[in-house]
């Protein structure tokens, strides 16, 4: 077993005493129950009353968080697309497609923010509203990584674009500064208001040189001293050479460009050109990339890794994927300066950075409170071919592995269940067997959960689950006296024991009450009367009834016979079928032939020999009573029948 | 499809259903109903999707629902219609039947009246003795519910108790009720069949029992033709589509495949026969178009202006007939198009009313088009 890398984090359990009370666990699936094992003394000697609950532990906490819903079904449709769309394309249009993918996630996520913000500002509660506030920036965050790796690993643009796209990457997410700049847009006069620098050296720091040039034009026109200043700044913003998106330059010829640029700056900050004005001329060392130049802007950039693209900006425009790395270290030094440590947020960014998918992903599993991100994030980079050569020491991959978390996660809630099927079909090793575990323990509610459950177990051909789903069925259809759903249920399972034992309720009831219940269903069973023995004696012996209430009297008694003869009765219902048989006996014109009548009387005799002596004895009067009324019928029918077919034969 | 908006709202929708229209109107639909399912918190909600979006200074987009107004309901909401333009019967998997009041003033829902336990088990006095209500149905006042328990109530909006209950009407499980003409119902269950009540008779049996040979397919909806009540059109676990006319013969007259799963609801558009919706377990929604078939006919929808179209009715009248009966796949020029492209989780249930379209899913999302035959 490898070590683990942090100390595991200690959690308390509200409303335990974990210091005076012993504690027993049980896992589950995706939770863990706890209850207290050490109770006070007889009589409550302690005089602290010993508690008797249960605590379910959850694992994954942010699957029930009502707002998160929307992330969690939406994604899904994303996910569900990128598993079918595998493999159509190929080359560049396939890595088109998987940015779009990685796009449509970051929608979701955003799309969750602003829902998260609006229910944030709406809540009145404060314990909530700051319940809100915290989930947005762990959503603001988990968007921040993922358009991170989105640059770096889906997308890997390549030294020019890799610039622009960081650029984006920042501008997007480092919004503090928005309102500043609204506020002093808005104002009468912009170049009189205090934070008017401020705003130019933001648009400065983020590259937005079209936005600082439109300001700095304002500061000219509103003061005439400074104009050729202005002038000049506005010409080197304007003559910056920036690298292109498409294959329009090469890069060499973009790092000409730049050599000249920049030391066209330099030769104006070195002749004082903008001695007079202290904003300007840290402005020209900043696009001289002077580092602590750009640092003194500390407060306006907020974060390490603005700094690390402004940084980037100014002096390695045509900066390499791979060469990343040290400068991200560098800054991240530099920014923090030995005042304060790295947070999580900036580990995960900084492994990034470095190139270091697999730290990622783990440095996010530990630090963010759900498995969503990393299940969907380590499934995307998969399908990029990024993740190939890793094999863990247990399970079968890394991708398998989160999105089998994920998915048990979605199968402990009370309703997220649904989706969690669609990720266990994505995972080729252990998926199926996940999915058997947790379907069977699904609670079945209503007929229409049941069915919907078994639809899914009958898509996967799980036949032992659809079993026991129906089985679990037709139990409770049994206990609440429907015995015709049971039925139902049980001949959908093909459950032919418990077809039997349903049979032989119907034909009890029938033995205590002289009719048949539910005869919509028996009189309409079909092919489905073959499943077991007892089923199909039921249904003909139904058709019995049918046809001798219909008066087709030598059909029933032919059938009549025939039930027993072919040993499809029971033996212990055989008394029933032979009292039946006697108004048959007992009609005006002579049913049972000959031949029939000896067959009744050996069946008869068979059943009643079958007891001893002490039984027959034990049996009461009506048991006697009836054998011999047979006896009776039994003789006179035979009487008539050898006289009918004496003088049939005879004529 | 860019005529479909949609909306997640953070619950499995089991119902959606449009108000319906005063008569009057000329105006499209704006108002519907979604009631949900295993949650542990289930909800009946009344959305907009009318120009009200509009004034919402969020800036949202204007076709997305708004959210009314909600409130709480106990246990799964397995079936919901408009009684009138503000009260809504909904049928629980707890056996309770409820009216609830859509105040539109102030836009809140309060409970009108309920029945606990209308379908039960065993003992109807035991905690948990409730059996769950598969179906409702209204014609004003009038409100017939049927049950797992396999019974069949009809209650009166304004009285307290039933006016009439079936006891084992059926012993299997009965999904889906509708009314075939004032006193008389059409039920079906979980094994093929499709059986008439007639209210006004003591008898407690069917007038009429309908089935599916052989595989005993259960049945799970039900909708009845809005101008020729002899047409019927059922959906069936195997996802098929049967047409039933119920003049003739116990058989279906023309078996449709159609879904891979469960067919969930089955709706002929109200005002235009013509067309019919289902949707199902496998995710798909379909619209079944006949009118192709018979082109050259004037819709019914403008059939007053002209006068024209009134020597021609008989042959018109046939016209449809074929439509939907004739079972001969050579005329059989109907269009079947389905209107979710990506589908994946289940749409359990869809309403259309004038142009306008709405369904909801298990992917707890509800869809509206509004310009449904554009």
């Amino acid at each position: 077993m490898e070590e683990p890398d942090a100390e595991p984090p200690l959690m308390v359990v509200p409303g335990v005493d974990s210091a005076a009370r012993q504690l027993c666990f049980e896992w589950g699936p995706a939770e863990m129950l706890v209850c207290e094992t050490l109770f006070g003394g007889r009589g409550g000697g302690e005089g602290r009353p010993s508690s008797s609950c249960v605590f379910v532990v959850r694992k994954d906490q942010d699957i029930y968080i009502q707002t998160l819903r929307k992330l969690f079904n939406e994604s899904h449709g994303i996910f569900i697309g990128l598993q079918r769309s595998e493999e159509e394309f190929a080359g560049k249009s396939r890595k088109t497609q998987l940015v779009q993918v990685s796009k449509n996630y970051r929608s979701v996520i955003r799309a969750c923010m602003e829902d998260m913000h609006q229910a944030a500002v709406s809540a009145r509660d404060p314990a909530l509203h700051s319940q809100y506030s915290t989930q947005v920036s762990i959503l603001s965050a988990m968007e921040l990584i993922w358009n991170l790796c989105e640059i770096l690993f889906v997308e890997a643009a390549v030294a020019g674009p890799l610039l622009l796209r960081l650029l984006d990457w920042v501008r997007l997410h480092v919004c503090d500064v928005d309102n500043m700049v609204r506020e002093v847009l808005s104002s009468e006069n912009p170049s009189k208001h205090e934070l008017f620098w401020n705003v130019v050296d933001v648009f400065v720091l983020q590259g937005r040189m079209d936005e600082a040039r439109h300001l700095l034009s304002k500061e000219a026109s509103a003061n005439p001293t400074s104009v050729n200043m202005c002038r000049i700044l506005d010409d080197l913003m304007k003559k910056m050479p920036v690298p292109s998106l498409g294959n329009t330059q090469t890069l060499t010829e973009m790092e000409l460009k730049w050599q000249h640029w920049h030391e066209e700056c330099q030769r104006y900050l070195q002749d004082g050109t903008f001695a007079s004005n202290s904003h300007m001329e840290s402005i020209c060392k900043i696009l001289l990339g002077d580092e602590n130049a750009i640092l003194e802007k500390k407060e306006l950039m907020t974060t390490w890794y603005h700094f690390l693209v402004t940084r980037l900006l100014y002096s390695h425009p045509t900066v390499k994927p791979m060469e990343l790395r040290f400068y991200a270290q560098s800054s991240m030094d530099l920014f923090l300066g030995g005042e304060s440590s790295p947070e999580p947020l900036d580990t995960i960014l900084m492994a990034a950075f470095e190139f270091e998918l697999h730290q990622v992903i783990k440095e996010c599993s530990i630090a963010l409170s759900n498995w969503w991100f990393v299940a969907h994030l380590t499934d995307l980079l998969d399908h990029c071919k990024l993740l190939q050569s890793h094999n863990l020491y247990f399970g079968s991959n890394m991708r398998e592995f989160l999105l089998l978390e994920y998915a048990s996660g979605l199968f402990s809630h009370y309703s997220l269940w649904q989706l969690g099927v669609d990720y266990f079909d994505h995972c080729p090793e252990y998926g199926r067997v996940y999915l058997e575990l947790h379907i069977e323990r699904i609670p079945l509610n209503t007929e229409q959960k049941a069915l919907k459950v078994l639809r899914i177990c009958e898509q996967r051909q799980m036949h032992e689950q659809v079993r026991s789903i129906c089985k679990i069925m037709a139990m409770k259809a049994l206990r609440n006296n429907r015995l015709g759903s049971a039925l139902s249920w049980s001949i959908r399972a093909k459950d032919a024991a418990f077809a039997t034992l349903i049979s032989d309720r119907f034909l009890k009831d029938y033995c205590e009450k002289g009719c048949f219940s539910d005869l919509d269903l028996i009189d309409n069973l079909g092919p489905s009367m073959l499943l077991s023995d007892r089923l199909t004696f039921l249904g003909k012996y139904r058709e019995f009834h049918r046809l001798y209430g219909e008066k087709r009297f030598s059909e029933a008694a032919k059938l009549l016979l025939m039930l027993m003869t072919a040993h499809i009765a029971p033996c212990s219902f055989w008394m029933t079928l032979l009292t039946d048989a006697l108004p048959l006996l007992e009609q005006k014109e002579v049913i049972f032939s000959a031949e029939q009548t000896y067959e009744l009387m050996r069946c008869l005799e068979d059943l009643t020999a079958g007891k001893s002596d002490k039984q027959k004895f034990q049996d009461d009067d009506v048991e006697t009573m009836k054998v011999e009324m047979l006896r009776l019928a039994l003789a006179r029918n035979l009487a008539r029948v050898i006289v009918k077919e004496g003088t049939l034969e005879g004529s | 499809m860019e005529d479909v908006c949609a909306k997640f709202v953070s619950q499995k929708v089991s119902k959606a259903r449009w108000r319906p229209l005063p008569a009057a109107a000329l105006q499209p639909p704006d108002v519907f109903a979604t009631g949900s399912w295993d949650n542990e918190d289930n909800r009946i909600s009344i959305w907009s999707v009318g120009d009200l979006g509009n004034v919402g200074l969020s800036g949202e987009y204007q076709g997305e629902p708004q959210l009314l107004c909600d409130i709480r309901h106990n246990g799964d909401v397995m079936d919901m219609q408009f009684l009138d333009q503000e009260r809504i019967v909904v049928a629980s998997s707890t056996g309770n039947v409820t009216i609830f009041r859509h105040h539109q003033n102030n836009q809140t829902l309060s409970a009108n009246q309920r029945w606990e336990k209308a379908h039960y088990h065993v003992d109807r006095d035991a905690s948990c003795g409730g059996a769950a209500c598969t179906g409702v149905i209204c014609s004003n006042p009038e409100i017939v519910t049927v049950g797992e328990d396999g019974r069949i109530n009809l209650f009166r909006a304004d009285q307290k108790d039933a006016v009439r209950t079936i006891d084992n009407a059926d012993s299997s499980t009965l999904h889906a009720v509708t009314f075939l003409r004032t006193t008389e119902i059409l039920t079906v269950n979980s094994i093929g069949q499709l059986k008439i009540w007639d209210l006004r008779q003591q008898r407690n049996e069917p007038s009429q029992i309908f089935s599916l040979t052989g595989d005993r397919v259960p049945l799970h909806c039900v909708d009845r033709h809005p101008n020729q009540q002899h047409i019927v059109a059922t959906g069936g676990q195997d996802g098929m589509l049967s047409i039933w006319d119920i003049r003739q013969g116990t058989m279906p007259v023309s078996l449709l495949n159609a879904h891979e799963a469960e067919m969930w609801e089955v709706h002929f558009h109200p005002s235009n026969p013509d067309h019919l919706f289902t949707c199902s377990e496998d995710g798909s929604l379909w619209h079944w178009d006949t009118s192709t078939s018979v082109s050259e006919k004037p819709s019914f929808l403008h059939q007053g202006g002209r006068s024209t179209t009134y020597f021609s009715h008989n042959t018109i009248n046939q016209s449809v007939v074929s439509a939907w009966l004739s079972n001969d796949p050579t005329k059989d020029r109907m269009e079947i198009t389905n209107l979710i492209p990506n589908q994946t989780l289940s749409v359990n249930s869809l309403d259309i009313l004038g142009p306008c379209l709405v369904y909801g899913t298990d992917a707890e999302a509800i869809y509206v088009n509004r310009h449904l035959f554009a």
